[in-house]
């Protein structure tokens, strides 16, 4: 900041803007809180905000019913399995739409994001039948494959974009060195296209893991990730609220945290090209 | 060296061996009703006693329904042991989906079973599925606030006017109480199954004999008009996004004067550890109103094993366990004999525990024995049910139905409306599936 | 500039992806092409026959298709204008000098990781809830009448719920934008007397332009399938309030097993996310020189 900026008007500012973010993040609050009630008290009226009896009660209840280190492992599995090998099939592409643009390199690239548009319960069907046949049904290798194929086109267009930011003299001057190909991608490309590809790895490890359509409709018992989980507690008989909110404490902590620590290099690569 | 790898090969074999000789892992697929939780919590010891293991998926109705029905119909194999219901039970084992359950053994007691349970469950004279709780549907009521209101209640089956009548004197919202719960939920399993034993009360029918639908009759718009003006002056705001299980929880928690819904919820109203109202709840036969048929609905919860299960041998063994007399008796001892699952055992209801701990017992053997799926309408229908049509083309007309009057309840437009596109829709359905020609 | 030799390199490393991506949207697309000219219910096993464009015929009269054709557009712009606008409002109030600005982004950031169906559960039951949600305890301490959210507003409901998730996203994105602006040239228009609106509309807004498009683009691309959000609140009422396009076809081909109807909506709203997506990329074509 170049000028000084007065007292008052950075504490005014800091008020709104600790107010605004609270109110934002209140939800998960909430939720995190109510984890820890009691059933009655979860629905009590007026709700105590912090002065209740803090209990495990709700979580005991959860894991009584569920594997949860099942679920959480196998969340783990598909999210970053699908990310790697979306990571390893989509670098060449992007590499090579980023340095080597040729005329269609435009509508491939907008086609392929087109893909993403397709209502997936459209496709349901289909799928199903192909897993079945396939050996895929309820297996951590099929969602992965599925995962895959959603999330390739973004990835390749986060690296695109990131990749093309990288400006081609450096590469010019590596081809003058004789650098072949391979090296060329290995020791120049690559520690420049780290930032964006660690964003991308995080931005795609998100969405796979928060997916909620196809690993719930491919999965059975062995394979069913978080979402499965989350997904047995939606509305029992009797009161649920407390357990709700551990069950979803739990499905969600994991990635808020890996998240929250990571987010500078989330944001970092997350601008698709929008920020000159 | 080679000492230590034989010494792991024969471990392994070993390890191996056995677990051929017996532990088979099962997936069961189940809807989250609190007497199949129970069943999850007591399954360990079956898990102990015969060394097999179960893996649980536990999912809302729809959801379950969905699942199990894309599963089955395309063949997927995903699940050893699966939870259906009456509709589905006839259907599927028609289709040949579902192993027949006829030779669970003597011990099993297939007598013991109501003959309209099994019959309910049962297609060309084989049974498929077996019951694991049954129900037909009653009027809970809070005794206090009737007392305290000294409402005096008929002593034989009330109609709906005399019903709306003490709603109307109970309704309290300033002290937190409705006048009435029922179900606004759309869904052929949700709001339609009050609806539809609503609708036989006042003399409707889905069908006439040639397969025409009959859903802008006069009996319909009577049902529908009353249905929608009763939980609009007394029902729970929110009502038309309320199933059975948020209604429970609200009578459970004190919210609602009455509530028409399943007997099998009365071991959970009735259960102090679960329910503010244990001790103020009564209850009486669902009203009727130009007839007395079908005024009470008729359904079972039941598990069974697709065709497509290759562990059908311990699939059997833990039905047979889940749904025998020595389970009945292993909930009453464990979680209190109120607890216990409803509707499906004469012996049950032989038991002097269960009968004294649930004051309910016999008004819920009465219902389910009156209710009659061949005969539930006061017009001639072509097909059987009470509160469902038992014919596959029905989930999908009850469902958009459902959505009509649950708009219709949300004031989201006219009953006529609702009525209206409900017809076209089961014309149009109906056109397409063959049945008008 | 690049050689032939290059040229053929750069086509060797996008074929995996190139070939991937079209199996995937051939090979389930030509089965449901195939399905839709089908009489094809799960329940009926072995009566499928060709039904020539009968399905086609029921979906398009379906009465449920122009109220789940506006709902989706509803959806899709109700989500956008409120993320687009509260996200540059929020991103402007983030870029002021404030203490604790990590803390605060951490806070906002939250809701984007959240898992959509635990967003929908938590927001429905713990907020939205008229008895015994949270604004329903809120508005009987204050004496009022609790809404009913879910059955008087429903499409706004999730709206909001929606909008919550992706506000976070919105702001990001925008923030990132905003930081790397040239301060001089906004000290200078101050110089030079420009109110604060003037410089927000000739300066900041011409150069949040790439950001926005790029929020536009990503967000249409998940809004238009929402549907976790809708399955666990509403199920797409009531009546039809709530059902979007990805909805319907669902209610045909997974509530009512019937593959046919179901896949001829399938190929319905496929060619209807294609005309968006058209549209969309004119759109970011002019925007976004990639």
């Amino acid at each position: 900041m170049a000028r000084a900026v007065s007292t008052r008007r950075k504490t005014s500012f800091t008020v709104a803007a600790w107010a605004v973010s609270f109110l934002i993040f209140f939800p998960i609050l909430w939720t995190f809180l109510t984890g820890f009630k009691t059933e009655g008290e979860a629905i009590a009226s007026p709700p105590s905000f912090l002065f209740f009896d803090w209990n495990l009660s709700a979580y005991e209840a959860v894991n009584q019913r569920s594997d949860y280190p099942k679920h959480f492992f196998n969340s783990v599995i598909i999210s970053f399995g699908s990310t790697a090998l979306g990571l390893l099939i989509a670098i060449p592409a992007a590499w090579a739409m980023a340095f080597v643009p040729a005329k269609h390199t435009k509508d491939i690239l907008m086609w392929m994001l087109s893909t993403k548009m397709l209502p997936p319960v459209g496709v349901l069907i289909p799928i199903f039948l192909i897993f079945r046949d396939t050996g895929l049904l309820d297996t951590r290798t099929g969602l992965v494959i599925v995962l895959t194929l959603i999330n390739l086109p973004i990835i390749i267009w986060m690296l695109f974009t990131y990749f093309r930011e990288i400006p081609g003299e450096v590469l010019e001057a590596a081809r003058m060195d004789g650098a072949s190909l391979r090296n060329e991608i290995l020791y120049v490309l690559t520690p420049m296209a780290v930032p964006g590809i660690a964003s991308t790895l995080l931005l795609n490890v998100i969405l796979a893991w928060n997916e909620a359509f196809w690993t719930l409709n491919l999965t059975a018992a062995d394979a069913a990730p978080l979402t499965a989980f989350i997904a047995a507690f939606s509305s029992p008989e009797g009161l649920f609220y407390a357990k709700l909110s551990a069950a979803s404490t739990m499905a969600i902590a994991p990635i808020v945290i890996l998240g929250w620590f990571s987010q500078k290099q989330l944001v970092r690569g997350m601008t698709f090209g929008a920020v000159k | 060296m080679s000492a230590l790898r034989n010494a792991t090969a024969f471990a392994a074999a070993l390890l191996a061996s056995t677990a051929i000789a017996q532990a088979e892992t099962l997936t069961i697929a189940t809807v989250n009703n609190s007497d199949m939780i129970i069943m999850q919590k007591l399954s360990p010891q079956w898990e102990e006693a015969t060394g097999n293991k179960l893996d649980w998926i536990v999912l809302e109705e729809n959801v379950l329904r969905q699942r199990v029905t894309v599963d089955i119909a395309a063949g997927g194999g995903q699940f050893d042991i699966i939870t259906i219901g009456a509709y589905e039970a006839p259907i599927w084992g028609a289709n040949g989906w579902l192993t027949p359950l006829d030779d669970l053994g003597e011990d099993y007691d297939y007598d013991d079973i109501y003959e309209t349970v099994r019959a309910g469950l049962s297609a060309d004279g084989s049974l498929y599925a077996v019951p694991f709780y049954a129900e037909s549907s009653f009027t809970f009521y809070r005794q206090d606030l009737v007392d305290a209101a000294g409402i005096e209640l008929p002593e034989e089956q009330m109609t709906y006017d005399q019903f709306r009548d003490i709603v109307a004197q109970l309704h309290d919202p300033d002290n937190g109480v409705f006048g009435t719960c029922q179900r606004g939920k759309a869904g052929w399993g949700e709001n339609m199954a009050f609806v539809g034993p609503l609708v036989n009360a006042f003399g409707g029918r889905w069908f006439d004999m040639d397969w025409q639908p009959q859903l802008e009759s006069d009996a319909w718009k009577n049902a529908i008009n009353y249905y929608v003006d009763l939980m609009n002056n007394y029902g729970p705001p929110g009502a038309s996004a309320n199933g059975h299980n948020e209604n429970r929880a609200l009578f459970a928690d004190g919210k609602c004067a009455t509530w028409v819904d399943a007997t099998s919820a009365a071991g959970f109203i009735f259960n102090p550890n679960e329910s503010t109202v244990a001790d103020k709840t009564n209850f009486t036969q669902a009203p009727k109103q130009v007839t007395d048929k079908g005024t009470g609905w008729f359904w079972a919860w039941a598990l069974a094993i697709p065709e497509s299960s290759k562990k059908v041998e311990a699939a059997k063994d833990f039905l047979k366990w889940s749904t025998s007399k020595e389970y009945v008796k292993l909930v009453g001892e464990s979680e209190g004999w109120v607890a216990a699952p409803p509707g499906t055992r004469m012996s049950t209801y032989e038991n002097e525990m269960y009968v004294s701990a649930a004051p309910f017992a016999e008004t819920v053997e009465t219902s389910i024995l009156a209710a009659n799926p061949a005969d539930a309408t006061l017009e001639p229908v072509p097909y059987t049910g009470v509160q469902f049509v038992a014919i596959p083309e029905f989930q999908g007309i009850g469902n958009f139905v459902g959505q009509q009057i649950s708009a219709a309840l949300a004031g989201q437009q006219s009953v006529d409306e609702a009525l209206s596109n409900s017809q076209a829709f089961a014309v149009r359905e109906m056109t397409k599936a063959g049945y008008i020609k | 500039m690049a050689t032939q030799h290059s040229r053929n390199a750069a086509r060797l490393m996008m074929s995996p992806s190139v070939i991937l991506l079209l199996g995937w949207m051939l090979i389930p697309l030509s089965m449901t092409i195939f399905f839709s000219f089908q009489f094809y219910n799960l329940l009926q096993p072995g009566q499928e026959t060709f039904a020539g464009l009968t399905n086609y015929r029921f979906f398009l009269t379906d009465p449920s298709f122009f109220d789940a054709i506006r709902n989706t557009l509803v959806l899709v712009g109700g989500v956008l204008v409120i993320t687009v606008v509260g996200g540059i409002a929020l991103a402007l109030l983030l870029s002021q000098p404030i203490w604790g600005q990590g803390i605060v982004r951490v806070l906002v950031i939250a809701p984007f990781f959240v898992m959509p169906t635990v967003s929908a559960l938590v927001w429905k039951n713990m907020f939205l809830n008229p008895v015994n949600g949270l604004f329903a305890h809120l508005a009987n301490g204050l004496g009022l009448q609790p809404i009913d959210f879910f059955g008087n507003y429903p499409l706004a409901s999730i709206i909001g719920i929606v909008s919550w998730q992706w506000l976070s996203f919105s702001t990001l994105i925008i923030f990132t934008a905003i930081q790397s602006l040239d301060s001089e040239q906004l000290e200078a228009a101050e110089m030079d007397g420009a109110s604060s609106l003037n410089r927000f509309i000739y300066i900041i807004l011409p150069h949040l332009a790439r950001a926005i498009t790029v929020v536009i683009l990503i967000q249409t691309i998940f809004l238009l399938s929402i549907f976790a959000e809708i399955l666990v609140t509403t199920n797409g009422g009531p009546g039809t309030a709530t059902t979007n396009l990805t909805y319907l076809v669902y209610i045909q081909s997974l509530l009512q097993f019937d593959v046919g109807g179901g896949s001829a909506g399938g190929v319905i709203a496929i060619i209807l996310a294609n005309i968006v997506a058209i549209f969309l990329m004119r759109m970011i074509g002019k925007n976004l020189d990639i």
